[in-house]
Formats: structure tokens, sequence, C-alpha cells
């Protein structure tokens, strides 16, 4: 028989040995390609988010609608009058266009046939559906015309966007956003991710693949125990060192080879899911979710190979004789020096980026850094065994629970380690991610300076001819049931050399809330004092309001400003009482309000639609204190869906691994109830042996994930800030695996913890 | 194993004559040593004098083939009482363990009672002997020692015995 | 031995058991006199152990009391039961019942710790059976690192630590060769009678039940006790 043929035949005996040695070792095999798939699942998945992503731009660009050139359109019969309808439902934008064609070959978007024509609409989808729905009559209103038609995936950013154009005819060229383009499509630049975002991208992908990684090494050693005495047993018969490593790979190999298939079912599965999937206003197509051959290549062949050098190394140190199974373990202390190596590395990877000066725009070089961050975190799974160790053995026995779970954790401290690095490097990553984000955030946020105390909402109506007056906006704002609201007119003036400034038309009521007024009465005119560098216009001063011609009431006193409710600032331009107004002169006037509504459900949307009433343009935005990037919103939660998947995985590891070891102990955990030892001794035993280790991972990974959160923020030039409840968070919900694993455990080691147990001998 | 014992336990499945008892001793518990008539007619002459055994009839035809014997109540009891006492542990007493299990079979009395009264003298003799060693020298040690291995030989039959009395029972009484 | 007019310390009455299909007791019935050594012998499932486990509040019967000093095992909880397992009683098993990361020292001393004994007296009680069992040498070993013979006389000091009134010990030679057995259970036996600890002793080996007072015969789930006609 050829070398190659005994090679084959040892691997095929492997692989057979592997389904054929009854339930359990089927079982094992099972769990084994179900842990395996899960993680390639999840691989494939990352894999495919750059396709997706990719896809997703693809199809936004070619519907973009925004023209930035020197020169304005000029009317044509290519020519498209277009609008932006800013429709907000609950916590959903809705993406709202209005369209006007302005000749015969108006352009239109993809995803359509042709324009809607006037008072007709084309919505998405699901905004089909939602308008079929029980919210339906909510939302209509806002929704401005017949529905004529669906708009096709190609016009769609994914399965899930509520989308709809509308066609008008009583659109114009003008300051509330209509403007005339001739071609729907990108028209070149892009404004890229900020590289802050570039590298939260980098690492939240790397942090959450890491323990991926980790986990399926955790998988292909599931029952690794009963495939040791399998091994042993084969010895018996004859089997030398080598062939035993042979069929120990074969083993592995099915287990890995039965995973890749099974997580490319699972992959298929949520591919599925995905339709109906939602992250925010992110939202992908089945269709989209391919990826990138090379990736898929290399899943293909790093997870076998992953699987059997896992398998070879476990061998490694365990001495396998035909009487049975000696574990080296304990004979050789653990060395340090080559454990820091990876970490080390991986931060004289990330050093030079330093250099980098993004502030000037140069991009860092993301390939490096996901390695670094890699090396870092992986080196986290080769120091902690070695600490687990170091640790432990400094404990002194106390209490009997703490005695035994300590004396077990010095007994093999290391396969503690192991289960419990998954965990480390979840939470140093996501300590990291969460250091870099804060960080993020705090750029990516602004204070609004809102009086969200005094008012929910703010309302613009639209101008020009046959604008809402104040008195509609008013009557619109008491059908909708606003329990109070500061209604004032505002216009934009411009002064020859291109300064600018607002008059505001209100009552005297009003005015008193956005400036000090010592006297008021109908005729008045005031200068709010505004801030500091602000112009205020001086009396008698010429101004313009679009076309026409307006001067400044020559009576106008000044007065102090006070801020306002809308942004905080302090009131500036010219303040009209309303028989002050030349309303000819000043033909920008649109009608605006700020809204406290009451507490009713919904209230909220009540006066969206009664708003759209007043026409399709007419802004509705809730006042919040604080308003955020929405892409930071949409990657967070991506990295929020991550990192849940990644803790369900780890905690499902644990799971399975204290299960095994449950079922290894259950004979002397029955004899010791036997004793008399009573049950809560053990279980309180149990948790601490799960207890201590995550508790060593959890400290290791504070530090690592610090460090490694620092190196970011200097690596994005921002201001080094430990967000200490942040990282306190992220602990938490890593420490909640030990009682959850406690748990789910508790069935099983109450059946083992009946004295009856004893039986099973 | 003693003749008469087994002679008495033939005949409490019925009267019979002395052919017969002798052909029904040979095949249960003669193994390979048949007895011999004047045997036969010397045991059944002393059962007869202890009034153990009576004469049930003399057949026509003459001849000392032709009388046939009858159980007694006396040799009813004697079994039982015979039964009932374990033997003095020692060594190879098998032949009688097994005579007696037998019998016990043959005659419908329970076996496993025979067994467990012998264990216990077995076990008391195991005992006394375990004391003696405990207490005593190493030739004392090394004597008990002998002695206890050979009462556990017996003991481990006897476990055994006990284990296959039901394939036992099927045999003696087809 | 405690004269006749002692009553039993511990009776069991009528015992059923059965686990599921599998009938393991079927109306036995146990009585021990307090410093007495009574042998359960019987074939390989005849319900020996079940029967054990069963006087030992280890197994609930199906019906059957169990009575220890007077009290009904029955109408204790579990947790009294196991309090009652930890102080009153002592157990030696074949196998499997040494804590292998425990050193044997501490493996001695943890019912006493289990009673709430200060760590350092139990320590100190613990070295003293083990020089009594004389094995105090292996003290600091794991009960992996010694031999068979040693970690029984272990599991025997852990069974008299807490001075028990009744030492259940199932098969506690089965593993080991003859001397060694012997020994076991000269020591044990020898250390139970100083103590006036009643042993209930269950084996297939008559050498083993040598050591005992007397012997009950279980076969089929039920027990037979012979008297001696004599």
């Amino acid at each position: 028989m050829s070398r190659a043929g005994a090679w084959a035949r040892e691997l095929l005996l492997g692989a057979r040995l592997a389904v054929s040695g009854g339930r359990a070792s089927w079982s094992r095999t099972a769990m084994t390609a179900v842990g395996v798939g899960l993680g390639v699942a999840l691989l494939l998945l990352a894999a495919a988010t750059p396709t997706a992503l990719d896809a997703r731009d693809a199809r936004t660009a070619a519907r973009d609608d925004f023209q930035l050139s020197d020169a304005p359109t000029a009317r044509g019969p290519r020519t498209l009058l277009v609008a932006d309808v800013a429709v907000r439902f609950r916590d959903e934008n809705v993406r709202g266009r209005l369209v006007q064609p302005e000749g015969r070959q108006a352009p239109f978007p993809p995803g359509l046939a042709r324009l809607p024509g006037a008072g007709e609409v084309v919505v998405s989808p699901r905004l089909r559906r939602l308008l079929a729905g029980s919210d339906g009559p909510l939302l209509r209103p806002r929704v401005p015309g017949r529905i004529v038609g669906t708009i096709a995936d190609a016009g769609l950013s994914g399965p899930g966007e509520l989308a709809f154009w509308a066609g008008r005819d009583d659109l114009r060229v003008g300051p509330d956003g209509v403007r005339r383009i001739d071609r729907f499509g990108d028209t070149g630049q892009s404004e890229g991710q900020s590289p802050i975002l570039a590298l939260l991208v980098v690492v939240a992908l790397v942090v959450l693949l890491v323990p991926v990684a980790v986990f399926v090494g955790a998988a292909v050693r599931f029952g690794g125990e009963e495939r040791d005495r399998r091994l042993a047993a084969l010895s018996l018969v004859g089997a030398d060192r080598r062939m035993v490593r042979r069929i120990a790979g074969g083993e592995a190999l099915l287990g890995a080879l039965l995973g890749l298939v099974a997580g490319a079912g699972f992959f298929l599965g949520a591919r599925q899911l995905a339709s109906g999937a939602r992250v925010g206003d992110l939202s992908v197509f089945p269709g989209d979710l391919r990826p990138a051959t090379g990736l898929a290549v290399l899943i293909a062949v790093a997870v076998p190979a992953v699987s059997v050098g896992v398998t070879q190394l476990a061998l490694g140190r365990l001495a396998i004789d035909p009487l049975g199974v000696v574990r080296r373990g304990g004979a050789r202390p653990r060395r340090l020096a080559w454990r820091l190596a990876l970490p080390v590395l991986g931060l004289l990877l990330l050093v030079p980026l330093l250099r980098t000066d993004v502030a000037a725009g140069e991009r860092l070089d993301p390939w490096l850094a996901a390695a670094g961050i890699a090396c870092v975190l992986v080196g986290i799974t080769a120091v902690l065994p070695w600490l687990v160790e170091r640790v432990v053995r400094g404990l002194r026995p106390g209490p009997v629970p703490w005695t035994l779970a300590v004396r077990r954790l010095q007994a093999d401290g290391g396969a503690a380690a192991r289960v419990v690095s998954g965990i480390a490097v979840a939470v140093a990553g996501a300590i990291a991610l969460q250091t870099l984000f804060a960080a993020a955030e705090d750029a990516s946020t602004v204070q609004t300076g809102a009086d969200v105390a005094r008012y929910d909402a703010q309302v613009l109506t639209t101008t020009g001819p046959g604008r809402p007056s104040a008195e509609q906006l008013r009557a619109a704002l008491r059908r909708a049931g606003a329990e109070a609201a500061l209604v004032r007119e505002k216009t934009l003036i411009e002064r020859r050399d291109g300064t600018t400034s607002v008059v505001t038309v209100a009552s005297c009521r009003v005015l008193r809330r956005l400036a000090v007024l010592r006297s008021c009465a109908d005729g008045d005119a005031f200068l709010a004092r505004g801030g500091p560098g602000v112009v205020v216009p001086a009396p008698g001063s010429a101004w313009r309001d679009g076309r026409a011609r307006w001067r400044v009431p020559t009576e106008a006193r000044r007065v102090a400003s006070r801020p306002s409710v809308i942004d905080g600032g302090p009131t500036e331009g010219v303040l009209l009482t309303p028989a002050a107004a030349d309303r000819r002169a000043l033909p920008g006037l649109s009608a605006a309000a700020a809204v406290r509504l009451d507490g009713r459900r919904d209230a909220l949307e009540h006066l969206r639609n009664e708003a759209a009433r007043l026409g399709p343009l007419t802004v509705v935005s809730e006042l919040t204190a604080t308003r955020a990037d929405g892409e930071f919103l949409v990657v967070r939660r991506g990295i929020v869906a991550g990192a849940i998947a990644v803790l369900v995985l780890i905690g499902a590891s644990m799971l399975v691994s204290a299960l095994q070891q449950l079922h290894e102990r259950r004979r002397l955990l029955a004899a010791l109830v036997a004793f008399g030892t009573p049950p809560r001794t053990i279980r309180r035993s149990v948790l601490l042996e799960t207890a201590v280790p995550v508790a060593l991972g959890l400290a290791v990974a504070v530090l690592a994930g610090t460090a490694l959160g620092i190196v970011l923020l200097r690596l994005v030039g921002e201001p080094v800030r430990i967000d200490v409840g942040a990282t306190l968070l992220v602990v938490g919900v890593g420490a909640a695996v030990v009682p959850l694993v406690t748990v789910l455990t508790g069935p099983a080691l109450g059946r083992i913890l009946r004295p009856e147990g004893l039986r099973t001998e | 194993m003693q003749i008469s014992k087994a002679f008495l336990g033939l005949l409490e499945s019925g009267p019979s004559h002395g052919y017969d008892l002798k052909r029904a001793y040979d095949e249960r518990f003669g193994q390979d040593r048949p007895l011999a008539y004047g045997q036969v007619y010397a045991t059944l002459q002393r059962l007869l004098k202890h009034g153990l055994v009576e004469l049930d009839g003399i057949e026509p035809g003459g001849g000392p083939e032709r009388k046939r014997y009858a159980i007694t109540d006396a040799g009813v009891a004697d079994v039982d009482l015979w039964l009932a006492q374990p033997e003095r542990p020692e060594q190879y007493l098998q032949t009688t363990l097994y005579g007696k299990v037998v019998l016990a079979l043959l005659t419908g009395r329970p076996a496993a009672d025979i067994l467990d009264t012998q264990r216990a003298a077995h076990l008391d003799a195991m005992r006394e002997l375990t004391r003696r060693k405990r207490d005593g020298d190493l030739a004392d040690q090394l004597v008990c020692d002998h002695a206890l291995f050979h009462l556990e030989a017996d003991l481990r039959w006897l476990e055994l015995t006990a284990a296959r009395l039901d394939g036992l029972r099927a045999q003696v009484t087809s | 031995m405690t004269g006749p007019a002692a009553r039993p310390l511990l009776v069991g009455t009528d015992l059923h058991k059965a686990f599921g299909a599998t009938t393991a007791l079927e109306g036995a019935t146990f009585a021990v006199d307090p410093g007495e050594v009574v042998a359960i012998m019987g074939p390989s499932g005849s319900g020996k152990s079940t029967l054990l486990h069963c006087l030992a509040g280890i197994v609930r019967p199906d019906r059957g009391t169990v009575r220890f000093d007077g009290r009904d095992l029955a109408t204790l909880t579990d947790a009294e039961r196991g309090a009652l397992r930890r102080s009153a009683f002592g157990f030696v098993f074949q196998f499997g019942q040494l804590v292998p990361e425990l050193s044997c020292a501490e493996n001695v001393a943890l019912p006493l710790r289990l009673d709430g004994v200060p760590r350092r007296e139990a320590d100190a009680r613990a070295i003293a059976w083990l020089e009594r069992l004389e094995v105090a040498d292996v003290a600091r070993q794991t009960p992996g690192r010694v031999s068979g013979g040693q970690g029984q006389r272990v599991a025997v000091a852990r069974a008299l630590v807490t001075t028990p009134r009744v030492v259940f010990a199932d098969e506690p030679t089965g593993a080991l060769d003859s001397l060694n057995g012997e020994r076991v259970m000269d020591l044990l036996a020898g250390a139970a009678r100083e103590s006036g600890a009643a042993v209930v002793l269950v084996t297939h080996e008559a050498r083993v039940a040598g050591w005992s007072d007397r012997e009950v015969v279980v076969r089929d789930g039920r027990t037979r006790t012979t008297e001696l006609l004599a």
C-alpha cells in the first residue's frame, strides 16, 4: 500500500469513527458541525458585507438627484424639478421626492418605468405594505396623491426602505428645496466616510470576527475527552503515534467539512431572513449578500485547516498510550515570553500608523490597522492561560465551595482559560470599539440647544405665492391638538455686501418670548441685539428679500435677545409686529412654529399629518436635546447587532463546555452529595469555577481593550478619554455570561446532584 | 453423600424397587461410580430396621429385586432434619452439598435455604478464622489464610450453584 | 458489641424500590445494632447497593420505612437527610469518591469543613486519622498520585473523621488486592468497633464478610436472614 493510500485510509478511518461510534460520537460531530457552522455563517456574512454595501451604494448613487454645479441648470425639454419631502414616521425616515417634468424627455429615476403624473405616487413595496396595514391611516395623509405603482428593487437602497416618488404640477425652483436637474445618478465626488468611521468599521469587523475564530477553535474541540479515550483504544490495537494523529485529523476534518456545509446552509437561511431584517434604516436584499469570492475561498480553506491544526496542537499536549490518556499540561509550566509576542507585535504594527496625519486627510492603511488589532486581540488568548495559571496558583483555600473551585482551577486552569478567552477577546474588542466610538460620537453629536422642556416640535411651512398664512398654521396646530405654540413668520434678508439677517413677524405676545421688550404695541419694530459677531441691521438701512427691496423701519428700537427655543442661540435680526410688516416688500415670509404637543399617543404623527395638509413640503422636526450623525447611528446599530450575535455564540460554546465538564464529573458530584455535601455548596463551587476565570479574563480584557482604545484614539488624533460607564457596561455584559451559563446548566446539574445520580455507576 | 439419605429422598416421590433406586441413584448422584447391588440391599435393610422405609409389596416371581419400598413419616422427618443441618465447614464437601441440593430439588424442598444455611455456617467459620488471624502470629495467619481461601472457594461454589438453581431444577425434575 | 437490650440503631422495613421497569428491591428488611458489623451479601444485581442507598437516605424507597435512631428518614427534608449523612453517617465506596483536585488531607477534612469546623482544626483531625490509617505520608498528595490501597485508606479516614454512628461501605475492597483489602478491612472494622460505630458492609466477597458479625443475603430484591440451627 502506498504512503498516500495509507494516509487516505487513516483519514477516512478517523472520519468514520467520528460518526459510527454510536450516539455519543454522533452528537459530538453534530455539535462540532453546528458550532463551526455558526462561525462559518458569521464569517460568510462578514465576507458578504462589502459586496452588499457596494451594491447598495451603487443603487443609491444611481438615483442621486443632487447636481452640484456652479451654473444653475436651465429649463429645457430634458429637465425635471425635484424636491425632498422629509417624511418621518415614528422612528423611521421615508425618502419622499416630489417630481415635476418640464419637458417630454425629462429623466426618470431607476426602479420606475415612467415618471408619475401630477397627483400620482409610486411607492416602495414596504411603504405600500405599511399603508395597507393598521398604521396606514396615520401615514397616508403624508403620501401626496393616488398610488399608481411600486418602485422596483433597482430604485431602492434595500428591501426595507420606505420611499415614494410623487408627481406634481405646482413646483417652482426656490427656497423650499425645489431644484432643477437634467439627469439622475451620482455626479462624481462622493464625500467618503470620515477616517474615524472607516477605522471604526475595520475595528468592528476585527473585534467581531476574532471571537468567532476563537469560537471555531473551541467548537472543533467539543467532546475532546471522549475523542482522546477513543484514540487510546486505537493505540491499544496497534496504531502508532502518527497514525493516531492522522486519524484524529480525519475526525476533525469531517467535523469542519460538515461545519462548512452547515455554515453555508445557515448563511443561505440567514440571507433569506435578511430581506425581513432591518438595522435602523438599513436593509439588505438577499441577492446583495454574496460573499466576495476570495474571502469565501479563504473561509473554505482556512476553517478545515484551523480545525486540523487545533486538533494537532491539542494532541501535542497529550501522551496517548494504549492504557489511556495522560495530560502533559501540568508538567510543563506555561512560558510567558512567546505568549507576549503576539500582542507586542500587534502594538508594533499600530505604532507606525500613529504618524499618519488624519487631520490632514491622510488615510490610514486599513489592512495594517486590522492586522495590528487582530494581533493584540488574539494575543489575549495566548496570555490568558498563563495568567490564569499564575493567579490561580497563588489562591489560598477558604470556605468549602471556594476551596473546591480553587483546587479544580489549580489542577487545570488552562482549560478554564481557553473557555473564557472568547469572552475576553470580545469584551476587549468592545471596549476598544466603545472608546473609539465615544470619541466619534462626541465629534458627530451636536447639542441642539433646543428648549425641549417647553416645546416638542418645530413646523416650517413653505414660502411664496399660495403659502400657508400664520393663521392657517395656527388652525392646523389646533386641529392637531397642540397645547401651545409659538407662531411667527420669518424671512431671510440680504444686504448688498452679502450680509444676511432675519426678519421675524409675530404678535407682541410671541415677540416677548424672543426678546426683552419693555413695551410693545402693534406697529412697533425692534432690533434684536443677537450675539457677538452678529450684524444688527441699522434702522432705515436697505435690504433685499429675494428681488424685493425692504427698509428697516427707522423707529425700530434696539432690544436684548432671548435664547431661541429652537437652537438656544440668541434671537437675531428685525422683530416686527404685524402692522409694522410690509408683506409685499417681504415676499419670502413663511410661517413657522414651535409646538408643544399634548401627551396623546402618536400626537407627533397627527401634527405631521396636519402639517402635510398645508403642503407636502412642510417640514416638521422633532426637537431633541442632541442630534447625531445618521451614519454613526447605522454603524452603531450594526455593531450592537454583531456584538449580540458574537456573545450568544460565545455563551453557547461556554454552555457546551460546561455541560461536558459536568458530564465528566457526574459520578464524583453524585458521590459528594451522597456523603452529605449540600447541593448548594456544589452549585457555588461550580459557579466559582466559571466566575474566577471570567473575572480574570475580564480584567485582562479591560487592560487590553483600554490600551487598544487609547492607541486607536491617538491614531485618529482624538483626545484620549476613557468612558468608564461604557466600559463598565461592556464588562457587565461579558460578566452576564456567568449567571447565564449557570442558569442554563442548572437543570443538568440538578439531575446530577440528586443522590440517585450515584446509581449511574 | 450418604446413600441412605439419597434413597429416602428418591422414595419421597413414590414407592420404588431396589433396582430402580440403584438406577436413579447412579443417574443423579453416582457420577462415574455405580452402586453395587450389595450396597443397595444393605442400605435398604438398614432403613427398614430403623423404620424409615417399609415394604410396599412383593410382586410375584420372587427374588430381591421384586420387593417394593415406600418411605415412612419417620423417613420424611429424617430427610428434613438432614437437609436443615448445615455440614461442618471442611474441605471437599461439595459432593455432599450437591447431593443435598439435588435431593431438595427432587423432593420439592427449597434448595436455596440449604445454600443459605450452609453459607451461614461457612461464614461463621470464616469469622472465627478472621478473628484468630487478627490475634495470632504470622504462622497462625498463614494457616488461617489457607483455610479461609478454601472456605471461600466453597462459598463461591455455593453462590454459583444458587445462581444456577433454576437450570438445575429443570434438569433434575425432567 | 452492645447488649441485646439495645434498640436497633438503623432499621429498614419492607423496602421496595424500582428504577423504571427494573425492580431493585421487593420487600427487603434490615436492622443493625450500635457497634455491629453487618455484611450485605448477594449476587450482583440482587439489590445490595440499592438497599445500602435506601438505608443511608441516599435513595427514597418507593415503599417501606427506614428508621435511624427511631426517626423515620421519610419525614426528613432533603437538606436534613444531607445533614444526617454528613454528620451521623460515613461512606466508603469502591472508587470515585475522592475529589481528585483536593489533597488527601483536604479530602479527609472535607466533611468536617462542611459541618463548619474551622480549617486548622479540621486539618489537624484529618492528619490524625490519616496517621491512624498509616497513610499520613500521602497527606499532601492528590488522590491521583497515591496507590489504590492508600486511596482507599484515605477514604476510610474520611468516612470515620466525623465519628459517625453508621459507616456504609460499598465493596470497599473491590479494587484492591488481597493484602491491601485485608488491611483496609482490618482498619475499617477495627476503627469502627473502637468508636462504637455500626458498619453496613456491602460485599460479594466472603473473605471480606469474615470481618462482619452477621450477614444478610439479598436475592432478587429480598433479604434472607439465616438463623443458625443450633
